[in-house]
């Protein structure tokens, strides 16, 4: 189980959270020039790495908020959370 | 509507614990910005908290922050009209949300000495009191059922439960309950 510091709430169970993926995913455009490869890496491709990934999570059974965590995949240490509107953190 | 744990008799370990069902009441889920929170309160008669997780009560109303932009307020049974008209008058020309949830929800007690230890049997959060203390209100989960939890009293929390998870939350804490008092 992950322990995850909610911006608003604090340190809080895993089990309150709905994890919604990669982050810091730019949406393509306008339509008429993006290719379909381009949408395709757009809607279906994302990382898988080994160690550090940018992700999206809900604080769904708390205050209700979206916010960004960097997460290592392998080890579970988040290194950091941060505003879903912020720039990605200095994290390695 | 009926309540959803009428004629549940109260689970009672004595000195010990006590869970009850608590009568009906009025409720609602206002959600705004800060301005419009803080006109709101006024309205209501109780201040909507700016603080993450606490609430601000009186004897008869409560707000209880929930979120960012998010609280619940409680009030009376059969304020509905007067609290809704008050304030929709007073938050005219701010945007805002104000929907009656008084049905939505069941609520109960859990108190005395023993509180703690009950809803840790299915609730992950810190309730020693230096970590939740009285005031302190949260959405979170009771084993499977999402609940809004609020130490009112040093030694009391209220239960906020949808109604349809009500009985599920009773006997998810009877049976807990039953645990504890045999070990
Ligand atoms: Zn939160």
């Amino acid at each position: 189980m992950l322990l995850i510091a909610c911006p608003h709430c604090g340190p809080r169970d895993e089990a309150e959270f709905v994890c919604g993926g990669q982050t810091h995913i730019a949406r393509p455009g306008p339509p008429e020039t993006t290719s379909d490869a381009q949408w395709a890496r757009y809607l279906f491709e994302r990382d898988n790495p080994k160690g550090l990934h940018l992700e999206r999570w809900l604080h769904r059974h708390g205050c209700g908020q979206w916010f960004n965590v960097a997460r290592d995949t392998l080890t579970h240490e988040v290194k950091a959370v941060y505003g879903l509107l912020d720039t990605r953190p200095d994290v390695t | 509507m009926a309540d959803a744990l009428e004629g549940r008799a109260p689970i009672v370990w004595p000195d010990r614990l006590r869970v009850a069902a608590l009568p009906p009441q009025a409720r609602f889920v206002f959600r705004g910005d800060a301005e419009a929170a803080a006109r709101a309160g006024d309205a209501f008669g109780a201040t909507l908290p700016m603080t993450p997780c606490r609430a601000a009560a009186d004897d008869a109303r409560a707000a209880l922050w929930l979120g960012p932009d998010e609280w619940l307020l409680l009030a009376p049974p059969g304020t509905e009209d007067g609290t809704a008209r008050d304030i929709a008058a007073a938050l005219a020309d701010l945007p805002h949300a104000l929907a009656c949830v008084s049905d939505r929800h069941a609520a109960l007690t859990v108190s005395g000495p023993r509180a703690e230890t009950l809803l840790a049997a299915g609730c992950a959060l810190d309730l020693d009191p230096r970590a939740f203390p009285q005031g302190m209100c949260t959405r979170s989960l009771l084993a499977k059922a999402e609940i809004v939890l609020w130490r009112h009293q040093p030694a009391s929390f209220r239960l906020e439960v949808r109604r349809s998870f009500a009985a599920y939350v009773w006997d998810f804490l009877a049976e807990a309950a039953r645990e504890h008092a045999s070990a």
